[in-house]
């Protein structure tokens, strides 16, 4: 049997815990093992994107300790996913020996629906769910994984499912970790630019591949009063 | 130290080193398609007409001297003194005055003019684009004041596009100050991005190959 | 230091037109662009050389720099050489007054209003007359540009109409098509009468020595010919190796800028006119100067930001710019290389809120067509501007939040235990507007100032172990 572990990130462990039910669901009903090792916390990436490089360091080195002999880790986040794989290299820089395990883990990390539609090669994974839905393109999972077609593809699989574009899919939420609670208005009028052009599109739900989006959009949505809901990939696909 | 020396100076620290001459430059892409002569005239006219100017294939030096007596009635047009525009008769037209050796009196004349007459040294078939080189022959003030700009173009130089020019022409101020390309007539959208013609330069642009 | 203009900020966002204004502008260059470039297949690997050149130029500007001097100064151009604002302003007052200048005209040069050059001049009661439509009408309303190719973006045609009416003293007229030609036979009489006429450059050419200028309208066609002088001002960056490298530049410019495979007028300037030649100017001045690029050159990890060909890309698809407009930047560089630029030349200290006024996003360098990694350079300014502020002692608050932060973070049990203490004082069942008491403030606060936060129930590990033990 084949085994995973899985990653959950900070944000699905405390805040959306059914993403993670969901992920884990969708793996083993593929046939995977799925291991969670419990000493996870975070990737680090809030102190490295508010400019914090020192306590990055110190929460990646963890990371790094706990995910040593996992084979094939999987991460239902796109932002995530980039730090692990790609920023963890510049973190370690002038530290030879993590700079190595940050080297050796970047073939081993993999974004939740690259994963499916990469290592595991499915598309249909039985899922159904009777609902209108848009795809929200997460800015990292874009432009630093080049997640744009995979999860549509998944997507068009699930039975009952009618699949919208919204005209500014590619657009920021406006999250941005820190910046969201440092320039909370301006990350408001972002949010209320994609929820006003996912009302445009008719979606009753909106999917993506990273719950921080997700909360920032539900998030205006419900502060809206607007009934749409937001939904992770994984939940989608666990759907039946 | 001089503001020369000082500036020198400190891009030299900042780059950590004297200054030897460097490795060539990396490459800059150049692509010349094999397009016949021919073949050029329909996708340059297009390009020029997609930008709101107006193309036209004079048969005969009768018909471009007939197409620009048409455009500019009784004128008043300037002519430049390309050899092409006299050869073909243009310059002898009723409203046209040509021939200016001094700066004061062609200002003048281009100030009041409502139509300048050019050659081109080039054309570019793909962007549409209008080749001037100031010389003698070609003032630059006539294919700029007059509202109007007319043209006229010799089929052999149309060059397929602006790496053609640049390959045929690697170091265009050998021979000149000032080399325009003309891609369309005059254009703004400064306000309110609504696109107005002919804000500074000539807002109707007629290219004539010959 | 100061912190980030939010009265300005807030106001900008509540201006339902400007905002409107703003995106629709945006989205229109934006369009165009992408427009422009599914007709150009090799984007990407003109990109890629764009950026390789002007690697190899900035790191051999030295010897670049005299080679252009060597060529301008051949063909007869003069080469001035300016540290700062106040050397180009000297310079420029002290042509005029040799000359006997009364009336200068200036194209659109954001170098020139880097070094405020016209409020410089206007000291000397010989401010130049804007020529660009959009700089004019600026001009007259004494403001800032609001985008680095369109700048008066913010103008509808009502508030150019009042502002030609008033300074202009002609009859109200709203039509876009009638402003533009009162502008044009204002401009047109100060073109035939100007005795100077400053311009900027897009690119120096180092084998030619020759300048380069784009444009759309005509009036720097008009400001490098009719005038007897022309000056010229350029930062020191703006130089290329060859003549043949504006195969690369030009394709990326106009696309990248506004959509156009070519803008309507390229100059390609060398020296003033020669002897056989009717008209052009008598005299040609070319200023290069450096106000600081020096010190950005002497940066290895960020010295990229000088590769900049300012195409305004980077503005039309920031969608902080598209909300906040280029008025909320500090300087007259705004956007995405108004962010990077800014602390690279006036210090971190001097604004230091600006580079993380970013939700890190990532378009800016993704349509960047010289491929400055904007985002890199802006998570490295962050890093440096807490590294200047621990160096001062300021900030201490923040720091000690995230040293106490991976302090949890690298305890698993500590983290759990902070995760159960959130989940008992937050609600659990519903998306909530407000927290209890204290945590409204704050991080917490902040958020919900403008949207719900979720539940805060069980945990996922705390439903793994249940789900294994019920498995069990």
């Amino acid at each position: 049997m084949r085994r995973v572990s899985i990653f959950v990130t900070c944000i699905v462990d405390q805040l959306f815990p059914q993403i993670g039910m969901a992920m884990a669901t969708v793996l083993e009903r593929l046939g995977y093992a799925v291991d969670f090792p419990e000493d996870q916390t975070c990737c680090g990436q809030p102190a490295f994107n508010t400019g914090y490089r020192d306590e990055a360091r110190s929460v990646a080195r963890h990371f790094l300790k706990v995910f040593r002999d996992a084979e094939i880790i999987v991460v239902p986040s796109g932002s995530c996913t980039s730090m692990i794989a790609h920023h963890y290299q510049e973190l370690f820089a002038d530290e030879p020996e993590r700079l190595a395990e940050a080297r050796r883990l970047e073939p081993r990390v993999w974004e939740f629906s690259k994963f499916l539609t990469e290592v595991a090669q499915v598309e249909d994974v039985g899922a159904r769910l009777d609902k209108v839905v848009a795809f929200h393109d997460s800015c990292h999972g874009l432009r630093e994984l080049g997640i744009k077609e995979g999860p549509r593809r998944l997507l068009s699989r699930v039975r009952g499912l009618t699949l919208r574009e919204m005209d500014t899919a590619e657009e920021c939420c406006g999250f941005g970790g820190t910046f969201s609670v440092k320039f909370p208005e301006i990350s408001g009028g972002m949010a209320r630019t994609k929820i006003d052009s996912i009302v445009r599109c008719g979606a009753e739900a909106v999917v993506g591949v990273d719950a921080s989006c997700l909360m920032q959009i539900r998030g205006a949505l419900s502060r809206a009063g607007l009934p749409v809901e937001t939904m992770h990939l994984a939940e989608v696909l666990a759907h039946r | 130290m001089t503001a020369r020396d000082e500036i020198l100076k400190r891009a030299r620290e900042a780059l950590g080193g004297g200054f030897q001459q460097p490795a060539t430059p990396p490459e800059a892409r150049i692509v010349l398609p094999e397009i016949p002569r021919e073949a050029r005239i329909e996708p340059f006219f297009r390009a020029v007409t997609n930008l709101a100017g107006k193309a036209y294939l004079a048969k005969s030096y009768a018909d471009a001297r007939e197409y620009v007596a048409a455009v500019i009635g009784e004128g008043p047009a300037v002519a430049s003194n390309a050899p092409l525009l006299a050869e073909s008769g243009i310059t002898y037209l009723p409203g046209v005055q040509a021939g200016f050796t001094d700066l004061q009196a062609l200002r003048q004349a281009c100030a009041s003019a409502a139509f300048g007459i050019t050659s081109a040294e080039f054309a570019l078939a793909d962007t549409g684009t209008l080749v001037m080189l100031s010389s003698a022959e070609e003032a630059r003030m006539i294919s700029l004041l007059p509202p109007v700009h007319i043209a006229v173009v010799p089929r052999v130089r149309i060059l397929t596009g602006l790496d053609e020019l640049l390959w045929l022409v690697p170091q265009p101020g050998l021979s000149t100050s000032s080399m325009v390309l003309i891609t369309g007539p005059s254009r703004t959208a400064d306000i309110e991005q609504i696109l107005v013609r002919g804000v500074h330069g000539p807002g109707e642009v007629h290219v004539l190959v010959i | 230091m100061s912190g980030p203009p939010q009265e300005k900020i807030h106001e900008t966002l509540v201006n339902i037109r400007l905002q409107t204004a703003i995106y629709t502008s945006t989205a229109r260059l934006a369009d165009h662009r992408r427009t422009a470039l599914s007709t150009l297949p090799e984007f990407e690997e003109l990109r890629t050389q764009a950026n390789l050149i002007k690697r190899h130029t900035i790191e051999n500007l030295g010897f670049y720099l005299e080679q252009f001097e060597s060529n301008a100064k051949a063909h007869g151009a003069q080469v001035v050489w300016a540290r700062d604002a106040d050397e180009v302003a000297d310079f420029v007052w002290d042509l005029s007054k040799r000359k006997n200048a009364q009336l200068i005209v200036k194209s659109k040069s954001m170098t020139s209003e880097e070094i405020d050059l016209n409020e410089r001049l206007a000291h000397h009661d010989l401010e130049p007359v804007e020529t660009d439509l959009g700089e004019y009408i600026i001009q007259l309303a004494g403001e800032r540009p609001y985008h680095i190719v369109a700048p008066a973006l913010h103008k509808t045609r009502y508030d150019v109409a009042d502002l030609f009416s008033e300074k202009l003293g002609v009859p109200r007229e709203v039509e876009i098509e009638k402003q533009t030609r009162i502008a044009r036979s204002v401009l047109r009489e100060k073109f035939l009468a100007a005795d100077i006429g400053i311009s900027g450059a897009n690119f120096l050419i180092a084998d030619s020595g020759a300048v380069t200028i784009v444009e759309n309208e005509g009036n720097i066609r008009l400001t490098t010919t009719a005038p007897k002088i022309h000056v010229v001002i350029a930062g020191i960056e703006k130089i290329i190796p060859r003549a043949q490298d504006l195969a690369v530049f030009l394709k990326l410019l106009g696309r990248s800028g506004t959509g156009q495979a070519l803008t309507v007028y390229t100059s390609f300037l060398t020296g003033p006119r020669r002897a056989e030649e009717i008209d052009g100017p008598d005299e040609l001045y070319i200023v290069l100067l450096d106000n600081g690029r020096t010190r950005l050159l002497a940066d290895r990890e960020k010295r990229e930001s000088l590769y900049c060909i300012r195409c305004g890309a980077c503005l039309n698809h920031c969608p902080v710019y598209r909300k906040i407009g280029g008025h909320n930047y500090p300087w007259v560089y705004s956007g995405p290389i108004g962010a990077i630029i800014t602390p690279q030349y006036m210090g971190v200290a001097h604004e230091p809120w600006l580079p993380f006024a970013s939700s890190l996003c990532g378009a800016c360098g993704e349509v960047c067509p010289v491929k400055i990694d904007i985002p890199k350079l802006l998570l490295d300014l962050r890093a440096e501007v807490h590294a200047d502020e621990a160096e001062r002692g300021q900030g201490r608050l923040e720091r000690l939040g995230f040293r106490v932060w991976a302090w949890v973070m690298r305890h698993p049990r500590l983290y759990e235990i902070a995760g159960l203490m959130a989940s008992a004082v937050l609600p659990e069942d519903r998306w909530f507007a407000r927290a209890p008491g204290l945590l409204n403030h704050g991080p917490l606060g902040a958020w919900l100032s403008q949207r719900d936060l979720p539940p805060v129930g069980k945990s996922f590990r705390q439903m793994w172990r249940e789900r294994r033990k019920a498995a069990e």
